[in-house]
């Protein structure tokens, strides 16, 4: 069967700064696929480009058949993303950031009230449905970000560290009902997290990249045999080592660095 | 349909929510008439051409759009910055659509705006020479609405930071609005600024309201249409193609 999700040699540059070198991987349809790596790996990156926000400099991405880098329209229709990073509108309140995303994800118009409702009680969000989401602290602003994304049903659902910054109930709570997302409705899941016990809990295969290259991959059991370890953390850091990485160099860091050193250059 | 429903529901909204800075919106132009129309009237006056008040007002309400359309873009850029950009460029729409909508609520709230001043202008003595063609000047203040709010989309969607914003609108709005027929009749001024104020749209706008509102008609209202329409069409091109390459 054809992969639901197919990565052939992409490439990503930012100026000189090579942020993702060559990447390939395959998830199929239906699977649970955790995507590690340390911070600047070219995690995002790789997300971004999976789902039409940044081109490619090189190579292929497919999304259930279609072309993401030349077909965008058809490839926005069959996914969904919980973003790292704040992506609600802060001046709205916490239900009509609900329903903006129900319209704009075409939520069946009969179905979006109940799942408004379910979603909110899950998150512990229903009592403030109507306070404007500038007034809610950090972690509310990422159960609603959380509940905003699980609100349409695509097949394939991107969530880029979604449990960042969330307690362990929520953290289980939320895992337990996008497993039966993934087995009622056959949702493809592709996921980061730093969480590794929750990768390991969870992922059904796992491909870990860093510096832009895909490191390993395979089942939690196979990447223990390929290093020799006892968990997939142990695995993680072997394959990874133990140095602390910057953060993620962007577009615009990457720009700022060259602009400061022109500016040294002149001043010399 | 509802997405484009739906996104200009959320400008109104936020815009409704602003309370603030809907009053403050409306000091400068309220300034620009008390100063500006008592301050010079008499003079105004004197070389023969009526009231200036009732001049300027057209200019004003014009002013009005145009210093508030300009200035919509910026919530591209908050957009931007807050990410809820990426929650509407990843949707499952066509980014046209998403354009009209943001579009459609910033040229609402901008046509409100000189509404509302047009109100006030009538506190202040302004009076239309004919209530009957005030649909009429309402109609081209929407055309100037829709082709200043799509121009700055466009602006917004190529500048990421918010003082470059600024600076770039201030670069445009100073210039096209000095140098067009809003403060002063051109038929006693230079050549070369006259030549300026004809090639520069906004004149249009400005004229499309003087002959709707207190019969001085310039060009005639044909042309005005026509100058406005292609700049309508122009800018709503240039904002739109600017939105539809946006990267996050």
């Amino acid at each position: 069967m054809e992969p639901i999700i197919s990565v052939k040699n992409v490439s990503k540059k930012f100026g000189d700064f090579t942020a993702v070198d060559g990447v390939n991987f395959e998830v199929q349809q239906g699977e649970i696929f955790a995507f590690l790596g340390p911070n600047g790996a070219g995690k995002s990156t790789t997300i971004k480009m999976l789902t039409t926000l940044l081109k490619p400099t090189s190579g292929e991405l497919k999304l259930a058949g279609h072309d993401v880098t030349k077909d965008q329209d058809a490839t926005r229709k069959v996914f969904g993303i919980v973003f790292q990073d704040a992506s609600l509108d802060d001046e709205l309140t916490a239900f009509e950031n609900m329903q903006l995303h129900a319209v704009l994800y075409g939520v069946p118009r009969k179905e979006v009230n109940a799942r408004i409702e379910e979603l909110l009680k899950l998150v512990d969000l229903w009592e403030r449905k109507k306070s404007i989401v500038k007034t809610f602290s950090g972690g509310m602003k990422r159960r609603l970000e959380i509940a905003r994304g699980l609100l349409h049903h695509p097949k394939v659902m991107f969530l880029d560290e979604p449990t960042l910054g969330l307690d362990a109930q929520t953290r289980n709570l939320l895992w337990n009902y996008i497993k039966e997302l993934n087995q009622k409705e056959k949702m493809t899941i592709f996921f980061t997290t730093h969480y590794l016990g929750e990768a390991e809990a969870v992922a059904q295969r796992i491909a870990m990249i860093d510096h832009g290259k895909i490191v390993a991959s395979g089942t939690t059991e196979e990447l223990k045999q390929q290093t020799g370890t006892n968990n997939l953390e142990e695995a993680y850091l072997k394959l990874t080592g133990t140095q602390v990485r910057d953060e993620t160099l962007d577009s615009t860091a990457g720009n700022r660095e060259r602009f400061r050193s022109i500016m040294k250059n002149r001043q010399r | 349909m509802s997405t484009i429903y739906i996104l200009w529901l959320r400008q109104i909204k936020r815009f409704s929510r602003s309370g603030i800075r809907i009053v403050m919106g409306f000091v400068q132009p309220l300034v620009y008439m008390l100063a500006l129309g008592y301050g010079l009237n008499s003079v105004f006056r004197l070389s023969g051409r009526g009231s200036y008040i009732q001049f300027i007002v057209p200019g004003i309400i014009v002013q009005t759009i145009m210093f508030s359309s300009m200035f919509w873009g910026a919530n591209i850029i908050w957009d931007k910055q807050f990410g809820f950009l990426k929650e509407t460029l990843v949707a499952p729409v066509s980014r046209m659509k998403v354009m009209l909508g943001n579009v459609l609520g910033g040229a609402t709230i901008s046509l409100i705006q000189g509404i509302i001043l047009f109100g006030v202008s009538l506190i202040l003595g302004f009076r239309p020479y004919n209530w009957t063609y005030v649909p009429l000047a309402i109609v081209f203040m929407s055309m100037l609405c829709l082709a200043i709010i799509s121009f700055s989309a466009g602006i917004g969607a190529v500048v990421n930071d918010m003082q470059a914003f600024v600076a770039v609108n201030n670069f445009l709005l100073i210039p096209l609005f000095f140098l067009s027929s809003a403060l002063f009749p051109l038929d006693s001024v230079p050549t070369a600024m006259k030549v300026i104020a004809y090639i520069n749209p906004i004149s249009y706008a400005v004229y499309s309201l003087h002959t709707t509102l207190i019969n001085q008609s310039h060009f005639g209202l044909l042309t005005d249409f026509t100058v406005l329409l292609g700049t309508l069409i122009a800018l709503m091109s240039f904002g739109s193609y600017r939105f539809s390459k946006i990267q996050a």
